[in-house]
Formats: C-alpha cells, structure tokens, sequence
C-alpha cells in the first residue's frame, strides 16, 4: 500500500515550513516508505541519539537541518555524546574530535531540544506514558520506553530521531501498531535459585541470552518474580537490545501489555518456548567475558551502562561499604545529572568519590577515551558495556555482579563468587 | 530437494539500487556501532564469530540487524569514506539500517541499497560465491 500523506505533511513535503522541515520530512517518508506503512502518525516526544559524534556524516546531517532553521515541534531530549561538560578534564581525545563534538551538541541544542546527555531519559521527571506515541532512539531507552512504560516508538536510528521531532511525524508502523507488539517466543526461566532470581545480576546477563536467541522476534519472559524493580528491566532491556535487533520484551505480570502469558502473546500461540536454565545462564555470563586470565591485577572497573540509576547507586554503597578501592583500580559509574543532583543530596556521592569512585556524567567509558590504557582486563556489571568495550577500547572486559566488581576493585584483583550461579 | 531461484527475486525493496560484489555472509547478526570501523570496513566485534573480516564492497548477508540506534550513523560515514559494503542483503527488516542508507544518499548521493529475501532462499543466498543486485531487487547469484 502506498504511503498516504496528510495535506499538513505534503506542505511540510513541500517547504512550506522550510527547508529543514522539508528535508526532515523527506527522511520520515522515506524511511516510511521503507517500512511500507500506509501513513503517518503524530508523536508526542523524541529522544535523540544523533547528538553523539561518531565522524562527518553526523555533523554534515546536523548542519544541514541547522542551516534550513530547523526547530522541534515535540519536547526532545538528547542522548549521550562524547563529552563530559561536568567533569571535562577526564577527555583523553585529540582536540579536534572534541571540537567537532562540541559543535554537534551544540547544533542540536541550537533545535531546541534539551541538553540532558543521558541513555536513560526514562530516569528523567518526566517521561512518556503508556500508549503515547513518541520517536525515541538508543536502543536500550527504546526497549525500555515500549515495555516498561508502555509508550510507544519503532526501534529507531540516528537522524529520522530528530526528522520525527521536527516534524512531529513518525510512519505508523512497526511497534507503533498493536499487531506488531504481540510477543512471537517465549523464555521461561527454570531452576534458577532465589538468591538469583532477586539479584541485579541476573537481568543483563538473561537479557543477553535472550537478545542472542530472540534476534529480531519479540520475546515474553517468563519466571520473573513480579516486584523485578525497573532498574533490572532495564538492564534485561539494554542487554537484549545489544545482542539481538529487540525493541520490546513482555515479562509476565510485571510489564503493563504482559499481565499475562496469554495476554503478552496477544492471543496467540508462542513459535517457539525456550527454557532457560542456571547452565544456561552460566553460559551466557561466561560468553560476557572476553578473557579466561585473571591471574593479573584489575584495571579498572566501569559500572553504569546504561546510566545509573538512584537505585543502582544504593546497591554500590552497600557493595562498597566505606571500603576505599585500590589505588592501581580507576572506578567509574556513568550516569545522568539528575541522578547525580540526586545522590549529592542523600550524601551519596560524597562518600562514594572518597571510596574511590569516579563518577562520569554526559557520556560514557566505552564511547569517548576516558579511561588510561588497561593492559589487563577492565570489569563491569553491565552486559552492554561488556559486549561493546572489548570492540570500542580493545580491552578485555570480565563481567561480574556489582558486588564482585566492588569487592575486586578494593582487592585490586578479580573476587567472583558463582554460588547463587549454581543449579537449584 | 528444492532448486532454489536464480535471480532471486526479493521480499522487499527497502533502499533500491544496483550493485554487485563478492558475498560475505555473516554466521550472526552485527551491529555497525561498536560492530564495524568505518575507517576501514573491518569487523571489530570482539564477540563476533566474523570479527577481522572486511565488509566494504561486499553484498552482506545477514539474517537481522542488531544492536545499536547509532548504526545510522555508522553506515552513512562508511558511504561518505568508500568502505560501505556494495549492499545489505536481510530476511528480517531493519530500519536502523535502512535509514542510515537513505541519510548517505540525502548528502552524499550513495545510498546502500538493501533488500529483504525470503527465507527460503537464504541458504543459496550464503553458499553463492557473488551476487549482483538490479534496481527492481532481483539477485542474481554465481
């Protein structure tokens, strides 16, 4: 069926509301075209991952839709990019690359949209409610903005993000329409131990298994316990999303279209059930780690990918206990400035940099040279980061609980403990 | 024993165009961020069963995408710099991609063309040596 556009949309098409507009509009039909969706529908956010630079191509796109007078039409926020502005002298990049981010920040503030700098715009005051229409990309915030707050975005890329803010258009296809949301393959978790079930560790770690095994089908999750608090789906979530093209997941009784199994599935049969056992689980935490010797001291340890939130924060303090990390250990958290407003109020923040911690703002470790050079291997508790960092840094990672990257960071050494790994 | 088609004629035009290359067929899905150096092409995935490989030129076979909105980005760079492969070949649609390739012809006049086959003939798809791609999304395989 061919695409049908509204007569705002083909005078938009036509430059009646400039050149920008007109060029963003081409973009969202185009890729409307693409997605064979009969028209358009009107959003009512965006997110915007376009605002990180990764070389010409993103600031040729900027500055063309600057220079056109483009504006958003709908409350934008924006994505991390390669700089800290808090905490700007832990850049270790060439001077260029830092100016060529900065002006590409500067260029999408300059369209109005909001200098929030975070992969977690869901941890913001505000976020979209469910079945709000919204054009929200990074992958991790996509997956979490559909199944979590149920709201409503396709898996999107760079520049239809802010095409769809400055038109306030985006195809009405995809995970837009209910017939595409309707869970296809079912994991059910089996024989995991309780310890497990009610620990941060297991959410990235099964989020990675189910992203692999799932690919581009939407997958129901099943065996969660149903008080599972949002900082774990969202690590299932970002961990999915690397490992497999998911821009939604349903986990049973706890996502708000999954009240149940029948209801996650849409009234259909599941393709496929998948059991999901500790062996499994160990599987795919061992396939997290890009190396075997950790006979050698730790590098460094980087927590908060996505960005932390209030909560995770809380889990570290606790992991931490008032030790101090060694000093051969450099520890970051990534995280947003609301967060970090938040954990200077408690006090937090404080007590964690006299531990030892840095903590990074606006960007991320695994995105921009922050960290020094680790020459044996670096540990998160992060399925994400563990699954880009070797490939972006060229370093070897060691995935482990927030409490084994704690306890190693202050012993300078790996500490991993694998009993609540066992079979039940 | 089914014959498979040839040219195979695909499910979906996404981003229409004409190109011909040698086929690499990935054995998994790969993101382009944090997947793929646009300087040079070369598979960086250090989970990747592919990683060294060098995706420019070549007509690339994979089942899905994954990971990463950035991708994008990615892809429109590599169009920019010349290591963009020749074209993407896909069962299941992948719009990160797909927009990606649209921007790279918005500034640059390069779109990476990218059709949707069936399944069905994926597996002479990833056993043919070359594959040349017409505007109408017809591959003809050797």
């Amino acid at each position: 069926m061919p695409l049908t556009l509204t007569e705002a949309d083909q005078a938009m098409l036509a430059g009646e509301t400039g050149d920008a507009a007109a060029m963003a509009m081409r973009v969202v039909t185009r890729v409307a075209d693409a997605m064979e969706a009969a028209e358009l529908l009107s959003i009512e956010g965006a997110h915007i991952d376009s605002c990180l630079y990764l070389g010409q191509a993103g600031l040729d796109f900027a500055r063309a839709l600057a220079a056109g007078g483009a504006q958003v039409r709908v409350p934008a926020t924006l994505n991390v990019s390669s700089l800290d502005l808090l905490h700007p002298d832990l850049f270790r990049g060439d001077a260029t690359t830092a100016a060529d981010s900065r002006e590409l920040m500067a260029l999408y503030e300059g369209m109005g949209c909001r200098p929030t700098w975070t992969c977690a715009p869901y941890q913001l005051e505000e976020r979209p409610s469910f079945g709000q229409h919204v054009a929200w990309a990074e992958s991790n915030a996509i997956v979490f903005a559909n199944s979590v707050l149920g709201a409503r975005t396709h898996r999107y890329g760079d520049f239809i993000d802010i095409c769809s803010a400055i038109t306030g258009r985006a195809p009405a296809a995809g995970l837009h329409l209910d017939a595409n949301r309707r869970g296809e393959i079912v994991f059910r978790l089996v024989g995991v131990r309780d310890e497990l079930l009610h620990h941060d560790a297991l959410a990235p770690v099964l989020g990675s298994l189910v992203g692999h095994r799932a690919g581009a089908r939407l997958p129901v999750i099943d065996g969660l316990p149903p008080e599972t608090p949002e900082h774990r789906l969202k690590a299932l979530g970002a961990a999915a999303a690397s490992t497999g093209a998911v821009g939604m997941f349903h986990a049973v009784g706890i996502t708000p279209e999954a009240p149940t199994l029948d209801a996650a599935l849409g009234g259909r049969a599941a393709a496929m059930t998948v059991d999901i056992t500790p062996a499994d689980l160990r599987a795919a935490r061992d396939g997290l780690s890009t190396t075997v010797d950790t006979s050698g001291a730790l590098g460094a340890v980087s927590l908060g990918t996505p960005h932390y939130a209030v909560a995770e924060f809380g889990r570290l303090r606790e992991a931490l206990a008032g030790r101090v990390v060694s000093p051969d250990v450099e520890f970051f958290v990534n995280t947003g400035r609301d967060v970090l407003h938040e954990i200077s109020l408690r006090g937090w923040q404080a007590e964690l940099e006299q531990s030892g911690v840095q903590i990074v703002t606006d960007t991320c470790t695994y995105i921009t040279p922050i960290m020094a050079d680790v020459h044996t291997y670096a540990m998160t508790d992060s399925a994400k980061w563990a699954h880009y960092a070797p490939g972006n840094l060229g370093i070897d990672v060691v995935f482990g609980s927030v409490d084994d990257c704690a306890d190693s960071a202050v012993a300078g050494r790996l500490v991993f403990r694998d009993e609540m790994w066992a079979d039940r | 024993m089914t014959v498979a088609p040839n040219p195979v004629l695909p499910q979906r035009v996404v981003v229409a165009g004409e190109a011909s290359g040698a086929v690499l067929a990935l054995d998994e899905p790969l993101s382009f961020w944090g997947g793929l150096s646009a300087e040079d092409g070369r598979v960086i995935d250090e989970h990747h069963p592919q990683v060294g490989a060098c995706v420019t030129g070549t007509v690339l076979v994979m089942r899905s995408g994954r990971g990463s909105s950035s991708a994008s980005t990615v892809l429109a760079e590599m169009a920019r710099l010349g290591t963009a492969p020749a074209a993407i070949v896909m069962i299941d649609a992948d719009e990160i991609l797909a927009t990606g390739s649209i921007v790279a012809d918005e500034l640059y006049g390069r779109a990476v063309p990218i059709v949707l086959v069936p399944e069905a003939d994926y597996p002479a798809i990833t056993a043919a040596t070359t594959a040349t791609l017409t505007l109408d999304g017809a591959l003809t395989l050797t």
